[in-house]
């Protein structure tokens, strides 16, 4: 069942929601990142939550017009617009009064959410036109989808993808450093609208598979887990999409596959699950590399103090010290040095001892700033530097006297 | 109107309407100079999953677990924001809305996996709440406010959320001023001896409770809005912190009262037959305060911003 559900094989409606899920996953995903970039991740909340007045208001117009009020692209085009007026709003309150973004962005989701609900209860009350489905937008609703409806979100989808592909460099440029940006001479401002414009696109197509509450996932989530792969935006955008596209697949299959799995949800759970992934496994910025590398580094610093309290004839206690040192075959297990073990905490203590010519010396400033208790002097100076600074200091003398 | 209809079918849900707006209005105006007034949308949306697995856990519809189910999600919530933040390195919005979309998801997908179609338990619920409901048939008038009988009937949600208003004042009451100067100068609160991550929890959880309990009675859209809106409104019109929370408490009984009025008889007056939601009415007003204040307010622009910039 789950195979046949990955390979598109459970009719027509669950390959429709599949591919056009995938599709949305994508441009959501590649939308995001350069909100994610922005800082500016949970703008996208409010223009969600902007949209539901809009589609309501849609209904009702069209069911006044004496139609059955559930055509999509109608209803996408009346939450485009009170999302814009959701956009429009925020960007006022942040520009021309002392509220900060993130105050301007829960004042609009939370007013235009209410004025939504408001227009809900009119229309359930007025009982125009098949109401049935309408509250499908708050969470996606899969089940009833058309031909067209994958039409349009297609197309949607295509033209966000276009539109991102064609302003990529100016976006990405604004998303870094938009004081530069505009230094430059772009239009930071109308480069903002658009990267909002293209969230308020994906938002709009995304209502029907997800629902604007869920949608806020799609932007968000994939651009946080890319951002775990990569230093490189363009390897950052790529990824996010193709996690974006992939978690919408997998999760519009998954909820195909069984019954009572809303789409919506799943898909954000999946894409969740990728991200924890990330967060866990990701070379570099990830958890476990993170973890890692603190080892290694206590190794290196145990192992180096070690050697240098051998050289020095000092007792060691610690057992981390001892354990590291009698793997590396640098100390017997009654505590006595070997002789590779000798050889090498008279290299550490020769090291700290031109190490410390070197700190002392004003013109090797730049190469004492290097100095952490852990580098070689190897990877520091030259080979002649070193042997000037071993005539300064004398050959090797006994340490114990 | 007589009092006979007043009082078993508006007084109630008025007065939690009220209560509710307030509990969330008072901490919303720290959070909002904190810059933190999306913890209330955040929080909104965690709660779901902790009640319903509350509901999974116990099998019945009772306010106690519900309570300490979403309670406890809002602080799962906060740690998994914070853990990420850290671990991952993100930055703070990004890290909450990876947190709460999940967890929401996750609360709608245990809502139709689990069999509750014989309860009252569904997002929409969750979403909108149901004021108009918390009504007290036993009410004959205003001389049932004195009676016993009657009294002990009163909409349970009613005396809880005014004791969660009680503690919300409280709190703000007794950590007046360390939350005044932490709020305003973090480093300096720390170098005075105030432990101010202790407080900032204890604001946000403060702010979970209230959350909680009216999202219980109202629905979350009421909370988020009553976080933000009459806090925001506020800050137009004072500079005076005194001065704010006041306004804020005028703002979000103005909201409550109007937007129940017009939620219940506006579409009388415009002809209708039925009334419309309450909590969104509720929400929309507010939004109306705010773009009053945010439009003509004497103090809603930048200080030191010179003027129209």
């Amino acid at each position: 069942m789950l195979l046949d559900a990955f390979t598109l094989q459970l009719g027509y409606n669950a390959t429709l929601v599949a591919i056009g899920a995938a599709l949305l996953g994508t441009a959501a995903g590649i939308t995001g990142t350069f909100l994610f970039l922005r800082k500016r991740a949970l703008v996208s909340d409010a223009v969600s939550h902007a949209t539901l007045p809009g589609v309501c208001i849609a209904f009702l117009l069209m069911a006044l017009a004496g139609g059955d009020g559930r055509n999509l692209a109608g209803l996408l085009l009346g939450s485009a617009v009170s999302a814009g007026i959701g956009l429009w709003c925020m960007n006022w309150l942040t520009r021309n009064t002392r509220l900060a973004e993130d105050a301007a962005i829960g004042a609009v989701l939370s007013v235009f959410f209410g004025f939504g609900i408001v227009l809900l209860t009119v229309i359930q009350t007025l009982g125009v036109g098949q109401k049935a489905g309408l509250e499908g937008f708050l969470l996606g609703s899969t089940a009833g989808m058309l031909y067209s409806d994958a039409l349009v979100i297609a197309a949607g989808g295509a033209v966000t993808l276009l539109l991102v592909l064609l302003t990529r460099r100016p976006m990405t440029l604004v998303a870094f450093d938009p004081e530069y940006a505009a230094a430059r001479g772009l239009p930071v401002e109308r480069i903002d609208l658009l990267m909002m414009g293209l969230v308020m696109a994906v938002t709009v197509v995304g209502l029907k598979i997800v629902g604007l509450i869920l949608i806020v996932a799609l932007l968000i989530i994939p651009a946080v887990t890319a951002r775990f792969w990569s230093e490189r935006s363009d390897h950052v955008v790529l990824l996010a999409g193709l996690f974006g596209g992939i978690a919408a697949y997998i999760g519009a299959a998954l909820s195909a596959s069984a019954p009572n799995l809303p789409t919506g949800p799943i898909i954000v759970l999946v894409s969740f699950a990728l991200f924890a992934l990330s967060l866990f496994l990701a070379p570099n910025r990830g958890v476990l590399a993170a973890v890692l590398r603190h080892m290694r580094f206590q190794r290196r610093v145990h192992l180096r103090q070690g050697l240098l309290a051998l050289a020095q004839g000092q007792a060691i206690y610690e057992s981390l010290t001892l354990r590291l040192l009698r793997r590396a075959g640098l100390l017997r297990a009654d505590g006595v040095a070997t002789a590779k073990g000798q050889a090498r905490a008279a290299k550490a203590l020769r090291d700290e001892r031109r190490w410390e010519v070197v700190r002392g010396d004003v013109t090797q400033e730049a190469a004492a700033a290097l100095y952490d208790g852990l580098r070689d002097i190897e990877t520091v100076l030259t080979v002649d530097q070193i042997q000037e600074i071993d005539r300064r200091i004398g050959g090797p003398r006994e340490v114990l006297s | 109107m007589s009092g006979e209809e007043f009082v078993p079918l508006s007084l109630t849900p008025m007065l939690i309407g009220v209560f509710a707006a307030v509990a969330c209005a008072l901490p919303g105006n720290f959070l909002l100079l904190r810059r933190q007034a999306l913890i209330g949308d955040a929080i909104s949306h965690v709660v779901l999953p902790g009640i319903v697995v509350a509901f999974l856990l116990t099998g019945m519809i009772s306010a106690w677990p519900m309570m300490l189910g979403a309670a406890g999600a809002a602080v799962v919530a906060v740690v998994l924001i914070e853990a990420i933040r850290r671990l991952g390195r993100i930055e703070p919005g990004a890290a909450m809305g990876v947190v709460f979309t999940t967890m929401f998801a996750l609360g709608v997908l245990l809502l139709e996996q689990s069999d509750t179609s014989a309860v009252h338990l569904d997002v929409e619920h969750a979403l909108y709440g149901n004021l108009e409901s918390l009504i007290w048939l036993d009410a004959t008038g205003w001389g049932s406010l004195l009676d016993p009988q009657a009294l002990r009937y009163l909409p349970i949600e009613l005396p809880r959320m005014a004791l969660t208003l009680v503690g919300v004042c409280l709190f703000i009451a007794l950590f007046w001023r360390a939350l005044k100067i932490s709020t305003f100068d973090e480093g300096f609160a720390r170098t005075m001896g105030i432990r101010t991550n202790l407080l900032g929890l204890g604001l946000v959880i403060t702010a979970a409770v209230a959350a909680v309990a009216a999202f219980d009675a109202v629905g979350s859209i009421i909370v988020i809005a009553m976080f933000i809106c009459p806090a925001a409104s506020a800050r137009m019109m004072t500079n005076r912190l005194e001065a704010q929370i006041g306004w804020s408490v005028g703002f979000a009984v103005l909201a409550a009262v109007l937007g129940y009025v017009l939620a219940g008889y506006g579409p009388l007056w415009l002809g209708g037959q039925d009334a419309v939601s309450a909590a969104g009415m509720i929400a929309t007003v507010s939004g109306g305060g705010l773009a009053v204040a945010a439009k003509c307010g004497p103090c809603r622009s930048r200080a030191g911003a010179p003027a129209g910039v």
